[in-house]
């Protein structure tokens, strides 16, 4: 299941991080890091012109050895990324489009917030997050 | 092997008991059993606290491992488990001399033991009792050393501390029956392993408590010993086992109080958190606030409005946050007025000191709330509220009146003050200690509000007006009001009364003025009869908003003397309102009106002047605020031309930049 679920603003700076504590953590932090590159290529690729169409799942960003990252972008450049264990092969693209469907409406919850400043870290999250990396552990 | 040296110390201890005692109680005569048994004990409770392998708690480390003393802690532990009421440990525990020493010498344990078995065989807890012979005590424990302390696991929630330990019961909230509150008592002894809470949540509840009991002392009538007794075995269990112990305990107290006042205040509900339902003044009271934010009750708040509400309340933002999150079911952004009535409620439990709840209880949940308080009806609210206290009965008019001030300017210092000088539940009354800090700008006009005069309140209000209407936009909402033991809320409420007459003219389509409230119950009189005279009055009222509002007046105009001639009045008070509804509706059901028509009349002319005062202040303070509004034009006029000059300078610095 999702290893790794970081929410990153459009300043390319983290909101919200939460890993699965079992390694390293800086190792995800650095992965999810990495991958804002790619996510910011998938964004220009499209086109000024798209962003209309632009899609926001953005699919696999990059594989590793163990993990696979996958990318989504909100219409506002607040991206969601997400580390998935590679060895869970049973995990669809579908199952991932969802899981990033939640994490978008509550992140959106979170914003219709008026205590929420936006670009405060984002402490409600961690109910959601947590039931989605142990759903399919 | 702890026989023998329990014998030796049973020898010990018995020397001691025997002689030691001079102005302590009388020696005790021990038999070979009870020596026996007693000096295990003892021993276990001291070894416990001084010798227990790193698991002891903090104020067994003060006894020093010389001393024969037996640590509170554990004794508490083996009184408790001895299954008598808490009245009788306390009782116990006083005659046996350990609150007077302040610690359970061998003496003071043993005599305990003794009046504890006592007590078990169904004797009165005396000194005598000890005299004859009594089988050994019963206790029901677990037999580990290190765990003595620790008793029935189930029972002691680990180690939580108050609030916590609330929480650790099936809901977060639990009925205080009185098992409850005996294990309320078991769990000072799992206080000193935790660190005690912040304090200021302990000063907070302590206020609330007090205001509690102050508000209650008269009413309840089931809780008083209890309270009494918990107290002082909480004391001195305080005393014995020093700081860490002390704090967490009354905590306690105050908690086990407030929650079982909460269990009165509430007691039909059929769920079990009580704190986290709302009464009907409170309702009533949220739902004028919502008003004063949002005229239309079937809309929404929206969310930066709220957002400048709830911040007045003084919360932290976290917490603010995390309390919409709770209340706004739908996630839009917006409040209902259920959610709307959720949010406050949760507001005020916060302030209250209860720690926010996981989710959002039943009972503040939207459909609950819509189904449970439809359109608020005045008059069956008003008679809700008629068998509670004093000050609950004043909460309505408060309302009424708030209901009908909202937009007024002049109408705002009104609530403030009608709030502050209030007698309210205690619940209410902590919001007032926090969030009238913003109203500091009134610390005198509150007093003032106080004195029993018209005259000079409507002076302090036009006084504070002006400052009201600067700061109109960051004023605190008007708080729930505080209890205070003088009843001077009555003058407030006069004020309010005599300020509407100003403001139907101006909003006469908003809202019908409030139907005539109605009087407190007078011992003197009959509540049915007050009850029946107001109930055809309340009808009649809403339709006859002239007619009732001078009834109103003088039912209301009345209240600003002391209590006693409140009650007075009120005769005189039902006597008006029926008199002046009736003549001008049709006859009156009401038998029972007493006074005659001059009061009414000196009342009505005091009112009139009252009233003509009042307007003279509006006016001028209107005039005040003109002028201040013209100012502040002036000064925006010449801001921007600075602004406008400074922009032309910028102009002409720039080519030379560029180049």
């Amino acid at each position: 299941m999702a290893v790794c679920i970081a929410v990153i603003a459009k300043e390319n700076y983290p909101l919200y991080i939460r890993s699965t504590p079992t390694e390293n953590e800086l190792k995800f932090h650095y992965m999810v890091h990495t991958s804002l590159d790619v996510v910011d290529e998938k964004i220009s690729a499209m086109g000024k012109a798209l962003v209309d169409q632009r899609e926001l799942y953005l699919g696999l960003l990059y594989p590793t050895e163990d993990y696979k990252v996958y990318g989504y972008v909100t219409n506002s450049k607040v991206k969601f990324v997400m580390v998935v264990d590679s060895s869970n092969t049973a995990l669809r693209d579908n199952e991932i489009r969802s899981m990033f469907r939640k994490l978008h409406n509550s992140y959106t919850d979170v914003m219709c917030n008026p205590f929420y400043n936006p670009g405060d870290r984002i402490q409600a999250f961690d109910n959601m997050v947590t039931s989605m990396m142990i759903q399919v552990c | 092997m702890e026989a023998a040296a329990a014998a030796a110390a049973a020898a010990a201890a018995a020397a001691a008991a025997g002689g030691g005692c001079g102005s302590g109680p009388p020696p005790l005569l021990l038999s070979e059993g009870e020596q026996q048994c007693y000096s295990e004990l003892f021993a276990r409770c001291a070894g416990a606290a001084g010798g227990g392998p790193g698991s002891g708690p903090p104020e067994a480390a003060r006894v020093a491992p010389g001393t024969a003393t037996a640590a509170a802690g554990p004794v508490a532990d083996l009184f408790r488990a001895s299954q008598l009421p808490a009245e009788t440990l306390h009782q116990i525990t006083e005659l046996c001399g350990a609150k007077r020493v302040g610690y359970f010498g061998p003496t003071q344990f043993y005599i305990a033991l003794k009046l504890i078995a006592a007590a078990q065989s169904g004797l009165p807890v005396r000194i005598e009792s000890i005299k004859c012979e009594l089988p050994l005590p019963r206790f029901m424990m677990s037999k580990n050393d290190g765990e003595i302390r620790f008793g029935n696991p189930a029972e002691l929630h680990g180690t939580k501390v108050q609030i916590p330990y609330l929480t650790t019961e099936k809901n977060s909230f639990k009925r205080m029956d009185d098992e409850d509150k005996q294990q309320e008592t078991q769990s000072p002894t799992m206080s000193p392993l935790a660190s005690p809470p912040s304090s200021p949540p302990h000063y907070q509840r302590v206020p609330l408590s007090h205001g509690y009991s102050k508000l209650r002392s008269s009413a309840e009538q089931m809780h008083p010993a209890p309270y009494e007794a918990r107290q002082p075995l909480v004391q001195p269990e305080g005393s014995s086992s020093g700081g860490p112990g002390t704090k967490p305990l009354r905590h306690q107290a105050s908690l086990i109080r407030s929650f079982s006042v909460e269990r009165e205040l509430q007691d039909n509900s059929s769920y079990p958190d009580e704190p986290w339902r709302i009464t009907e003044e409170q309702r009533e009271y949220y739902v004028n606030q919502f008003r004063s934010l949002q005229p239309d009750p079937s809309s929404f708040i929206s969310g930066s409005v709220a957002k400048n509400f709830f911040t007045k309340s003084k919360l932290s933002i976290p917490e603010l946050s995390y309390i919409w999150e709770l209340s706004d079911a739908d996630c839009d952004g917006a409040l209902t007025l259920p959610e709307f009535c959720a949010a406050f409620h949760l507001i005020v439990a916060r302030k209250n000191g209860y720690p926010l709840p996981e989710g959002l209880p039943p009972t503040l949940q939207p459909e609950y709330l819509q189904a449970a308080f439809p359109k608020p009806k005045w008059d069956c609210q008003l008679f809700d509220s008629y068998s509670e206290s004093l000050p609950a009965n004043q909460q309505p008019r408060d309302l009424n009146r708030m209901e009908t001030s909202v937009k007024d300017m002049a109408d705002l210092p009104v609530p403030n003050q009608d709030v502050t000088s209030d007698d309210k539940q205690a619940l209410k009354s902590t919001i007032n200690e926090a969030l009238p800090k913003d109203v500091s700008e009134d610390p005198a006009t509150p007093k003032d509000s106080n004195s029993l005069k018209a005259r000079p309140r409507s002076r302090s209000y036009s006084s504070t007006s002006i400052e009201e209407a600067m700061k109109r936009g960051e004023d605190p909402p008007t708080p729930p009001p505080r209890p205070q033991k003088t009843h001077s809320r009555a003058s407030s409420l006069d004020l309010n009364k005599v300020f509407q007459p100003s403001v139907p003219a101006t909003k006469s389509g908003l809202l019908p003025p409030p139907p005539a409230l109605p009087p407190r119950p007078c011992p003197s009189q009959s509540e049915q009869v007050s009850e029946a005279e107001l109930l055809p009055q309340l009808s009649r009222a809403p339709s006859q908003a002239a007619e009732s509002s001078p009834a109103k007046k003088d039912v209301l105009y009345s209240q600003p003397p002391s209590k006693p001639i409140r009650r007075k009045f009120r005769p005189e008070n039902q006597a008006t309102e029926n008199q002046e509804p009736s003549t001008a509706a049709s006859g009156p059901a009401s038998a029972a009106t007493m006074k005659p028509h001059p009061t009414v009349q000196k009342q009505s002319s005091k009112q009139k002047k009252a009233i003509q005062t009042a307007i003279r202040k509006n006016k001028e303070a209107n005039a005040v605020l003109a002028r201040l509004n013209s100012e502040l034009q002036q000064q925006l006029k010449e801001v921007h031309q600075e602004r406008i000059a400074l922009e032309n300078q910028l102009e002409q610095l720039r080519p030379v930049t560029v180049l």
